[in-house]
This record gives structure tokens, sequence and C-alpha cells, in this order.
């Protein structure tokens, strides 16, 4: 219960200081529309090419507003050394990372959540038809790049080219998490349920979540302290 | 029985790349006591303190805290810092601030611990007011309320009265007083001698990374702060 609590009060203070600051979302936001827009001049929105690659567009742009969102999350601790504040309290190294996590978690979904219809207006597909799954699928491909970006953010830090670092760290640790994620978008932003043979992709962003998220947890001390 | 030792650092050894910043440093300091940790700097004050907060592992030794190890969640409810920086959030209010540390102390009634201290610090006309537009006074004043607001039983303070001013240097004195007279044990690094060795019943000198001089404050330390140096620090 104390491991919620007080990873719930990091989550609320990183929330409300972007509520504040919008500094982070702002950029990744319109970064990720800008994608967006760039890539529906490249490919014809009717033609059966782009249904065939939109799971992966869909999931590039997310992975690029995650890499932003992410490298903010523990440099901003940095500034007036409130790292050091909250590693010396009693809250434990899991508990911060969590708290963490669930913020990112939150700014990504937000992002991603305004950029489906943009993507459903650009590239004319229909993204809302199988929406309860798709969010679900979202929501899964997201917990699993965020406990790996919050963890690969932890650990770049006090690097001075973390904002290179990270997404160099990060993407090939995503790879299970994206492939999942853009096989099962491309068949629900189709329009079409997934059926028996998606199954597997599924089963493996979950496992991939729950796995990653118990070894995040388990290394966050040696991460934060050394 | 509670011991009597409040803090133990035992062979504590710590490097940065080949460099030794810390070379086999031990002493004690009892609890209620209040040592100076003098040094020039790049002694390594600041070092040893960042491994008593548990900001670092020593690379060899070990410390004890009241007790128990420094990494303890138990030890860290019970220890405040003050360092270099103020650990405050410049996007939250100061009532915000003080409210999240009550909460991650495990304190009871945060809300009204985070006000009381806003109180004490004289802050509570801007509680509501966000950091990043406070003065740089307001800044400090709100940063030992902070490490304050859980009556450590240990204080670790680097530096704790530079670039205060002045209203914010009374109220760590009075804090400090108020702390030493129910027996917190506390550490403070300065470069202000008079000030330091005033207020310390301990003097520990660090020179280089290696334990110069561990003693009680003397009379004559009071006299002329700038002794120990002279007989104990590097010429």
């Amino acid at each position: 219960m104390n491991f919620l609590r007080n990873s719930l009060a990091i989550t609320y203070k990183d929330l409300r200081s972007e509520i504040r600051g919008k500094d982070t979302i702002n950029a990744s936001l319109s970064f990720s529309l800008v994608i967006l827009l760039l890539f529906s001049f490249a490919f014809d929105p009717d033609s059966d090419e782009v249904r065939e690659i939109s799971g992966g567009l869909l999931w590039l742009v997310f992975a690029f507003a995650s890499s932003l969102i992410l490298s903010r999350s523990f440099a901003r601790e940095l500034i007036n050394d409130c790292l050091d504040a909250l590693i010396s309290s009693p809250i434990s190294p899991a508990e911060l990372f969590f708290g963490k996590a669930i913020a990112n978690f939150v700014l990504l979904l937000v992002v991603e959540l305004v950029c489906l219809p943009v993507f459903g207006i650009f590239y004319n597909v229909q993204w809302a038809r199988q929406f309860p799954v798709l969010l679900l699928v979202v929501m899964l491909g997201t917990w699993g790049m965020t406990v790996i970006g919050t963890l690969f953010s932890a650990m770049t830090v006090n690097l001075r080219l973390r904002e290179i670092m990270l997404p160099t760290l990060v993407y090939p640790f995503i790879i299970p998490v994206l492939l999942g994620a853009v096989q099962l978008s491309k068949v629900l932003i189709g329009g079409e349920p997934v059926g028996a043979d998606n199954q597997v992709w599924f089963r493996l962003l979950v496992a991939f979540d729950v796995v990653f998220t118990l070894l995040a947890v388990a290394f966050a001390d040696t991460v934060l302290v050394g | 029985m509670a011991s009597a030792t409040g803090v133990a650092i035992e062979g504590v050894w710590k490097f940065f790349g080949d460099y030794p910043a810390l070379r086999d440093i031990s002493f004690t300091v009892d609890r209620g006591a209040c040592l100076a940790l003098l040094g020039r700097n790049g002694a390594g004050k600041t070092t040893l303190l960042r491994i008593l907060a548990g900001l670092s592992n020593p690379a060899r030794g070990r410390v004890t805290l009241l007790g128990k190890e420094a990494r303890a969640v138990e030890t860290r409810r019970r220890i405040g810092v003050l360092g270099h920086g103020i650990g405050i959030y410049d996007e939250l209010s100061a009532f915000e601030n003080l409210r999240l540390f009550a909460r991650l102390y495990g304190l009871e009634n945060p809300p009204k611990i985070a006000q009381d201290w806003l109180e004490r610090t004289g802050l509570d006309r801007v509680q509501d007011g966000l950091v990043r537009e406070f003065s740089r006074g307001m800044r400090q004043r709100l940063a030992v309320a902070r490490a304050f607001l859980h009556n450590p039983a240990l204080l670790l303070l680097d530096e704790p009265f530079t670039a205060l001013d002045d209203r914010a240097i009374r109220v760590l004195q009075q804090l400090l007083e108020e702390a030493r007279s129910r027996d917190c044990t506390i550490i403070m690094s300065t470069h202000q001698l008079r000030e330091a060795l005033e207020l310390a019943s301990d003097v520990a000198l660090i020179n280089r990374g290696r334990l110069a001089f561990r003693g009680e404050r003397s009379a004559e330390m009071l006299q002329d702060p700038a002794w120990l140096y002279r007989n104990y620090g590097e010429a």
C-alpha cells in the first residue's frame, strides 16, 4: 500500500509540474503531429500500401514521441539537485521509478490519443472501428516503451549527451514491443478483429510488460545509487 | 538499548576513476554531538557527506548511521540532508513542495505539517506561489524547511550557511539550536570556521581525502579558528 502511495505521490508531482510547464508535452505533441503530416505527403491515403504500413507508421511516431518525454523524465530532477533530495528520502528507488514510469505513461498516452484521430484523417483509416481493442494494444505497447525508457532515462541522467544516448539505448530493447504493437495495430486499424493467429502478439506484449516492469523495479536501486 | 554512537565510519574509500577521493576514513560521532567537518576545497567533505546521506556507495568500507545501514529505509526516515542544491521543485508551490516531502517521509497529516513549516520559516504568505518566482532567500528558507520538517535525529549539512541571506541564517541557526537541544546528531561541512566552531562539539579535518584530525573542539580552536589548519592542514 505504501509502495503505491509513494509512487503516486511522485506521479502527481511529475504531472503537476508538467501541467504547469507544458514544455515536454508541447514538444512531443507538436513533433508527432509534424511527422504524421510529413508522412502523409509521402503516401497516397487511398492506396493498399498505406494499410500495410499503417501500424508501423503509427508506432514510429509514438516511439519518437516517447524519446522526447522520457529524456526529460529524470533530467528534470537535476534542477536544484531534486534527485538527491528524493534519493536521501525514505522513498525506495523502486517507488521512485514506478511513480515516474506512470507519469511518463500518462503523458505519452495523451500524445497518442491526440495523434490517433489525426492519423485517421491524414491516412483515411478506420481506426475507431476496433477502438477498445486498439486502445488496449496502445496501452500495452506504451507501457512497454515507458518502462524501458524510464529505466534508461535514470541510467543516462548524468550523461552530457543523454538526449542522443537515450534513444540509442532504448530502441533496440523495445523492438519486441514494437513488433507486437505494429502487427496488432495494422489489423485493428484496418477495422478487423484480432484473429487467433495474432494472439501470440498479445501474449508477447503482456509478457514483455510484466517481465521488464519486474526487472526495472528490481534494478532501480542499482541504477539510481550505484 | 540504543547505541551511543550516532555515526560510525569504518575504513571508507571512494574513487573517481583511479583517483582516491577518500582514503581509509574512519571515525565515529556520538549521538547528540555536532561535528564540524572541515577541509579545503576538494578535500573530500562533500564526497563523505554524500556517502553518509546514501547518495553514493563507498568503494570500500562501511557506514552506520543511528545503528543501521546508511541506505536502510528506517535510517533515511530519520536523517535530514541539506546539500549544495536546494532540493525543491520550481514548478510546484511552496506548500506543494513541503506536502510532497512530508508524504514521502510518511508523516501524519502532511498538509498541516507543510503549513506549520511555512509559518515557521515565514513563507506562509507566499505558500501558493510557485518556487520559480521566489527570491533566492525564500528558496533557501524553503530548502531548510524541507530538510527539517520530519524532525530528523541526524542532520547532514553541506555548506549550510553558504549563500544564505541574513533571515535564512537566523532561521537555520534557530533550528540547529533546537535540534541540538533534542539530542540530534549533526555533521556539518563548512568553510565558515568561526560559525561552525561556535556550534560544534567535535571537529574533523580532511586533507586530500585523508582524515588529518579528529577530536573535540578545544578553546584554542575558538580563539584562533585557523589553528587547526596551521597544525594539521597541508602547508
